[in-house]
């Protein structure tokens, strides 16, 4: 029954309405893209396996250490470059600001596993940079100091350098909706521009500044590719090695139970800071930026300042790609080369679509019967996004494992022949996994677009002759076809670029582009690896080019679309 | 009471419920062809369910909805909105984004020819000064342009009845009065008979011939706003049109009352028995000042108010009552000034606490 909370426009959501189904669908759809964090969590709490006391013995403090080493490297990196850059590119005006204001977004699209192949090209003993310093003054390896690529602190650098721009778009978000005046308040009280930048402007963005930070380090968490290359052991690899080096199920998944306990304290840290950063708006009006401008010292200041990070977390690596690829593609594109690539680009497809699908479910049941429930299930289907890839892996193999022993017994049993690895061995798991992992990112825009038809839309369309299903095509689609669209390519990207899960769950002999690029760099076969890697490059960049669009739409002091 | 079956539109006896309560109580009136009216209340008072149901997007658990005759919901009948032939304006407008000006008004007439849609768009473009904005999208239009645009959508298809959901809310002052006048002189032009949501009394009032009060689901009174200022059917109209105080009073006669000003005669809206002790109502406009008066009072408080003060008076025996003094006469708070009673009609209710014993609704003339 309807609530009578609910505003009288709330019974035009009675389109489509059909007795319950929307919010039975939204239940069920949440509780299947639950399923495999459940399943993971589900081995905090049984006994250990004959393994873990060894792992707890000899690894586990490793991985913890590390773990903490790079999220603590990774806050001071990434939160330095993110606030800085955020803080110029708002309000200062100086030559190539408003260029710099989207390229500085550009390194989102660098997996920070193919930067980590790039430098360690450029950078390691046999590498260009090297052979060029013992070249010019005549030194051999080992009579002079090199910072080590390949080390934790190696890491830091390159997590810090792909992924700043989540803090520099919070941040910057933040700096763009304070309301100037109270800037102005505290210069009319006597602070100076530094001083109410440190004492008023950051401690008012410190909610998106802590949100963007823990995306950073959900991501930090989550990646496997990075430091598996660079010998750098964490819950990631550690749960890898326990899968495929130690066979044991029941360790992988309790280290990634572990694991998820991090994960859950940042997914608090999370929320908890967005839901802070509503108190901060004083003000709805809001009035331009300062907008002050720079003399010419300050400005060439600023503009290297927000064109470094570009440099090193784009320019360099990709050049470097290019470079390699050019040398290489010729032995490189091939028939193995269009397969991949058409393998890459299925799954990403097939797997935008399904998580388009059940995001619409959802939206739909949210707007359609609001209630409690169902806004719970759908704020807990999106969880998926802070859970890193491996971890889903391992949770989406237990249960489909277990149900492919089951089918296989019975139709062994009745049938008298097995069916095989019906879920777990097939392109299913893969595409399941990728849904858990990006229903996130679909559902926030399918919602954001439902959020743009208003329910009187409804209602006028029908006052004015339309039916339900003449309303749904001639206002809801058209409306929405935008953010369905964006939906759809986000996650096409993401998938594109995601290793781990990939390489645990991949059918065998079914390789995609990025887990061809990860094999080819472990075998130390950097330069062949760029053609994948600038692939997926490429690929990466499109979602990059329409949050840019998408933030400069809403820039406030304009009118709102 | 107007019983013949020309009305245009004609409520009988509808009660709505939702989710268990009743938003809508027993609500019954009509309208005539070509006539424009408001359903006036507190916000939550039921009046936007009512228009609701009425547009057919909410069914009434009891009474009967007729439009030009046809019952389109009651007696076990329910006609879905879009067959119903009204029309309406939201209060968020709901102009379509991804539309249009022309596209926005042109919806509701989409299915006729070319030519028709373009002679009916443009003649109501004119009719509201925007034929300039035809290929505009609604957000590059001001918010008085997107209020025009989203009444003439409604008008486009040549509705039976037009529904307006307080479609002003959403301006600032100076704006609503403007629109509202310019609005109800288009619908007269076009002959649209039409119903307004508002909890704004002088929107209403600026907007249509009848006004009807509404309060906790009941309609109060059903009348010219006229009527609903002098007239008031009980003590929530009294003191929810306009203002004004009660004084007490003692029935002496059917045209006098005994109070603290003396015996008053006039004409008096409920007769009661002999020695009945009720209210009076006295509007600032009763009371004038006037330095020859009979009476003198204590300035409590004033409020300028530009053209005039309003006073907040004490009297001997220590009744407050409001006084409208033109703006030149300026008197300090505590000072003392004679006031006169200009009483054309006294509008009476037994004192609160005791029985309404006289629950006469005057009803339109």
């Amino acid at each position: 029954m309807r609530s009578v909370a609910l505003p009288a426009g709330g019974n035009a959501l009675g389109l489509l309405r059909l007795p319950g189904g929307w919010a039975i669908a939204g239940a069920l759809t949440s509780l299947i893209i639950l399923m495999p964090i459940g399943a993971v969590c589900v081995y905090l709490f049984t006994p250990a396996s004959e393994n873990w006391p060894h792992l707890v013995d000899t690894v586990l403090p490793e991985y913890v250490r590390n773990s903490l080493w790079l999220m603590v490297g990774v806050t001071l990196g990434a939160g330095s470059i993110g606030i800085t850059t955020a803080w110029l590119t708002s309000m200062y005006r100086f030559p190539g600001r408003n260029l710099l204001t989207w390229l500085l977004l550009l390194p989102l699209a660098m997996p920070a596993y193919i930067i980590a192949y790039t430098y360690t090209g450029m950078l390691d003993v046999s590498g260009p940079f090297q052979g060029w310093i013992r070249g010019s003054f005549g030194l051999s390896y080992g009579e002079y100091w090199f910072p080590e690529v390949r080390s934790i602190g190696g890491a830091i650098v390159m997590f810090s350098l792909v992924l700043y721009p989540y803090v520099y778009l919070l941040t910057r978000a933040a700096f763009i909706g304070q309301s100037v005046c109270v800037l102005e308040v505290s210069r009319t009280l006597g602070c100076s521009p530094w001083k109410s930048f440190s004492k008023v402007a950051v401690p008012l963005a410190r909610p998106a500044i802590v949100a963007g930070l823990s995306l950073a380090l959900m991501e930090t968490l989550a990646d496997f590719g990075t430091v598996q290359y660079f010998g750098v052991s964490t819950f990631t690899t550690g749960i890898y090695r326990t899968w495929f080096g130690m066979f044991d199920a029941v360790a992988a998944a309790q280290l990634s139970a572990f694991l998820l306990i991090f994960v859950f304290a940042l997914i608090l840290l999370e929320r908890w800071s967005r839901r802070r950063a509503h108190f901060h708006h004083t003000t709805n009006r809001y009035q331009r930026l300062p907008d002050i401008r720079l003399s010419r010292g300050w400005a060439a200041l600023a503009f290297i300042a927000c064109l470094l990070p570009f440099l090193f977390g784009f320019v360099i690596p990709t050049i470097q790609l290019i470079i390699w690829a050019l040398e290489t593609y010729e032995t490189m594109i091939d028939r193995r080369f269009v397969t991949l690539a058409w393998h890459s680009f299925s799954l990403a497809a097939g797997a935008a679509v399904v998580a388009r699908v059940a995001a619409l479910i959802l939206g739909y049941g949210n707007r359609i019967h609001p209630s409690r429930a169902m806004r719970f299930f759908s704020r807990l289907s999106s969880m998926g996004y802070a859970i890193p890839g491996t971890v889903i892996a391992v949770g989406v193999l237990i249960p489909f494992g277990a149900l492919d022993n089951a089918l296989n017994r019975w139709t062994r049993e009745y049938f008298d022949m097995g069916v095989g690895l019906m879920f777990s061995g097939t392109v299913f798991v893969l595409l399941f996994a990728y849904t858990v992992r990006f229903l996130a990112v679909s559902l926030q825009t399918v919602e954001a677009g439902l959020e743009k038809v208003k329910p009187a839309m409804d209602d006028a369309a029908r006052s004015m002759g339309s039916n339900r299903a003449s309303v749904l095509r001639e206002i809801h689609l058209p409306i929405l076809k935008g953010s369905l669209l964006t939906a759809i390519v986000i996650v096409f990207v993401d998938v594109m670029k995601e290793l781990p899960a990939t390489l645990i769950l991949r059918p065998f002999d079914f390789n995609t582009l990025a887990v061809r690029a990860y094999e080819l760099a472990s075998d130390e076969r950097l330069a062949d690896s760029s053609t994948a890697a600038l692939a997926i490059v490429a690929v990466g960049i499109i979602p990059v080019i329409l949050l840019s669009g998408a933030i400069s739409r809403s820039r406030a002091g304009t009118r709102p679309i | 009471m107007n019983t013949k079956s020309q009305n245009h539109l004609e409520i009988s006896g509808v009660s709505v419920e939702l989710g268990g309560f009743r938003v809508v109580d027993n609500v019954s009136f009509s309208l005539e062809d070509g006539e424009i009216g408001s359903l006036l209340g507190p916000s939550g008072c039921g009046k936007t369910t009512l228009l609701r149901t009425i547009a057919g997007f909410e069914q009434p658990s009891q009474g009967r909805i007729q439009i030009r005759g046809q019952t389109v919901s009651g007696a076990g009948q329910h006609l879905a909105p879009e067959r119903r032939r009204i029309g309406m304006v939201f209060q968020d407008l709901a102009l379509f984004p991804h539309l249009t000006v022309f596209g926005n008004v042109g919806f509701g007439i989409r299915q006729r020819g070319q030519d028709a849609i373009r002679r009916r768009v443009f003649k109501l473009l004119e009719l509201v000064g925007l034929e300039r904005y035809a290929d505009m999208y609604p957000h590059e239009l001001s918010g008085g342009q997107q209020q025009r645009v989203a009444l003439i959508r409604a008008i486009a298809p040549g509705p039976d009845l037009l529904l307006l959901d307080e479609p002003f809310s959403g301006q600032d002052l100076e704006l609503r009065e403007q629109l509202a006048r310019e609005i109800r002189e288009v619908l007269r032009q076009d002959g649209v008979t039409a119903l307004l949501v508002t909890h704004d009394q002088l929107e209403a009032f600026a907007f249509s011939d009848l006004v009807g009060v509404i309060n906790s689901g009941r309609l109060h009174q059903w009348d010219f706003g006229y009527n609903l200022y002098h007239w008031p059917a009980n003590r929530f109209i009294a003191e929810f049109i306009g203002r004004g105080v009660f004084i007490q009073a003692r029935v002496l006669d059917e045209n006098q009352l005994d109070t603290t000003f003396g015996v008053l005669a006039g004409e008096m809206s409920v007769s009661y028995p002999n020695g009945t002790e009720v209210d009076l109502l006295l509007r600032p406009d009763d009371i004038h000042y006037d330095p020859r008066g009979h009476i003198t009072a204590r300035v409590e408080s004033s409020a300028f108010r530009g053209a005039d003060h309003l006073y907040t008076l004490v009297l001997n025996d220590g009744s407050r009552v409001m006084c409208q003094v033109p703006s030149h006469h300026a008197h300090q708070p505590g000072g003392e000034i004679r006031i006169r009673l200009d009483l054309q009609h006294m509008v009476v209710f037994p004192r609160a606490g005791l029985p309404d014993l006289g629950a006469h609704v005057r009803g339109r003339h």
